[in-house]
């Protein structure tokens, strides 16, 4: 790719990138003020991850996410206002409200939700790439899974089924590190996840997750291999959250001084180095952030003004026919 | 009209329904070149081939999340556990993914599929195969539960259940596969959710689905010799319930006896109980019974096997205490 059409790309990925960062700071917020209950599991630090991975896909693709998802519902085009608005429980939101952070949903965006019970998500995935290949659509499927999801057994029978029937599905474990509270080594008996892969036949490999371009082009193999019905691939991304598992998380767990270690290697901070370092001024790219910081406080403003569902509509989604 | 087994009734529903819509096909263990563990899909994959029926290895939780994608898709698999027993290892994919997923969509996404198979008590199976688990389904609010008796109940409800856009779980009785009775050669359909009076009474209603239906209607036989007249109110569907059928009839005979194959404690009986004794209170000229399976895991002893199952006997002698 010349340079020109490189820069441009991580431009656009940097943009990207602050404007989920901007997001879920604002949901924070809000969260801190009441306005948004519930569980809310933010993504902050492992940005780069959702934006690289997703900017390998077409229309026709699906993605499914776990309930860390606002990250994957924005960089896939999702209305920062219609998300925001979702995580205030308002009818705008993109699930009408029904779903909350842990469960958006868009249907245009074949966007096929964020899933709250952890491994539950992975043969569905499977589901999604086997429907896309009956219909003979060439549509990819991307999962998002978190490293807490691989001992349960609905990731072992998700990535066996996949691999078995060759589904065009690429499984990416996003690790940071943390099952929740849990570090790694005191839940899991390989250092390796990616390893696994062997195991269903499939090919696997373990990437740094902090350069969000290097995350574009691994994923992009992956998705190439699996559109041109080669099967799935098994991709461990290294990250790192910033903040607590959810929102009640102080996360206490952290060993001291681990978590400032890690921002230095934020995905965005990492990006806006070699951003200035080929070029780019710090005016454009200062500029791009108050852009994002706008979109955030507007998609607020937006939740705050919408309304909530009415209560009539308690019973509206139970059934097609009820 | 041509008498056919409940086996054949289930093969020619789904033999209709793949050949009227393509985008019907069926998933399960040993469902193609084994042509179905109870032979249920005999000959589907030499007419409709592997892409549309499909063998799965022993992995319930994931080929059931399989279909739940593919139905998010727009395809109408139809899932089917060899057993129900099987699909407890599946059951966070029905309840937390196939029941919710249109309502957490906010109504974006409808899952047209159907989860079959059989339950129950099938001959000395033992205890981890002999279960009924119709009310683990029955209490989720986004699913649809089918439990037929007869052939004709069993082939016009798959084909509506296949047809409906809701997730439907259609419950067979693994022992009355081979049962038989009359089916239309002409196709038809039955609504799901439409209770059926299979035999007019008026001393006291029996409320039964399943295979209870086949016991019911032989207690019935003799307390009808006896000079006792009995209706029978099958509901057919258990979610949606038709209220109003077994309500009107209880209204009628004042006297209620529900047949299940199930456990006794928190039961679908116990839930008819308590419509019937909050609806229809007034009426009523004795205590609701509940004749159910005894509350045991299955013994494999043929005797307490028998002992263990609602009985002519036992469903004649609730009757008669309504009665008293």
């Amino acid at each position: 790719m010349p340079e020109s059409a490189r820069t441009k790309k991580l431009l656009g990925f940097y943009d990207q990138m602050l404007r989920i960062r901007r997001f879920e700071e604002a949901a924070a917020k809000a969260y801190a003020g009441g306005s948004i209950k519930g569980f809310c599991h933010l993504y902050i630090g492992e940005e780069s991850i959702a934006v690289g991975a997703i900017a390998n896909l077409e229309k026709q693709d699906y993605i499914i996410s776990t309930y860390r998802d606002h990250g994957h519902a924005l960089a896939r085009g999702m209305e920062p206002g219609s998300a925001m608005a979702e995580l205030y429980g308002k009818e705008t939101g993109c699930s009408k409200g029904m779903g909350g952070s842990m469960h958006l949903f868009d249907k245009d965006l074949r966007f096929m939700g964020g899933h709250g019970i952890v491994g539950g998500h992975v043969a569905v995935a499977a589901g999604l790439a086997f429907g896309a290949r009956y219909q003979k659509e060439r549509s990819v499927t991307l999962a998002f899974i978190g490293e807490g999801a691989v001992s349960i057994g609905g990731f072992h029978e998700g990535l066996s089924l996949a691999a078995l029937w060759k589904l065009p599905v690429v499984f990416i474990v996003e690790n940071n590190l943390y099952s929740m509270g849990t570090p790694q080594y005191r839940h899991l008996s390989v250092k390796d996840i990616s390893m696994r892969a062997e195991g269903y036949g499939m090919p696997g490999k373990r990437i740094n997750g902090s350069n969000v371009y290097h995350v574009f082009e691994e994923v992009r193999d992956a998705v190439n291999r699996a559109r041109s019905d080669h099967g799935p691939t098994l991709i461990e991304i290294i990250t790192y959250r910033f903040r607590g598992h959810s929102m009640s998380d102080p996360a206490k767990y952290r060993a001291p001084g681990e978590l400032e270690l890690k921002k230095e290697k934020d995905p965005i901070l990492v990006t806006h180095a070699e951003l200035l370092s080929i070029g780019v001024s710090e005016d454009t790219l200062k500029a791009i952030n108050d852009k994002n910081k706008k979109i955030a406080d507007d998609s607020v403003e937006f939740a705050k003004i919408s309304a909530f569902p009415p209560a009539s509509d308690l019973h509206k989604y139970t059934y097609v026919n009820p | 009209m041509p008498v056919i087994t409940i086996r054949e009734a289930l093969n020619q529903a789904i033999d209709e329904e793949m050949a009227r819509d393509k985008n019907v096909f069926i998933m399960g263990e040993e469902v193609g070149h084994y042509n179905g563990a109870y032979k249920v899909t005999q000959g589907l994959l030499a007419k409709y081939g592997d892409n549309r029926v499909i063998d799965t290895p022993i992995a319930e939780e994931g080929f059931a999340g399989v279909g739940i994608g593919a139905a998010l898709t727009g395809l109408r698999p139809i899932i089917e556990f060899m057993t129900w027993n099987f699909s407890l290892v599946a059951i966070d994919q029905i309840i937390n993914n196939a029941a919710k997923m249109r309502y957490m969509s906010g109504g974006q996404f409808t899952l047209p599929m159907v989860f079959r198979g059989p339950q129950g008590a099938g001959g000395s199976l033992g205890a981890q195969h002999s279960q009924t688990f119709e009310n683990y389904f029955a209490y989720v609010p986004g699913l649809k539960v089918i439990v037929p008796s007869t052939p004709h109940d069993y082939k016009g409800l798959l084909k509506s259940a296949i047809r409906d856009d809701d997730v439907v779980i259609f419950m067979e009785a693994e022992k009355a596969y081979n049962y038989t009775g009359e089916v239309p050669e002409e196709e038809y359909l039955i609504p799901i959710g439409k209770a059926e009076v299979k035999k007019q009474g008026s001393d006291v209603s029996i409320i039964t689905w399943g295979i209870m239906y086949f016991t019911a209607m032989q207690a019935i036989e003799k307390l009808e010799a006896e000079g006792i007249s009995v209706e029978l109110v099958d509901p057919r569907t258990l979610r949606p319930l038709d209220s109003e059928t077994i309500l009107s009839s209880v209204r009628k005979t004042k006297r209620a006896v529900i047949v299940q194959e199930s456990w006794p404690v928190a039961s679908f009986g116990d839930h008819i109980a308590a419509l019937v004794s909050r609806e229809a209170f007034d009426s009523l000229d004795a205590p609701v019974e509940i004749v159910s399976g005894e509350d045991v895991p299955m013994p494999y002893a043929f005797p307490l096997e028998e002992a263990a199952l609602p009985s002519v006997e036992k469903i004649i002698a609730a009757v008669k205490r309504t009665l008293a």
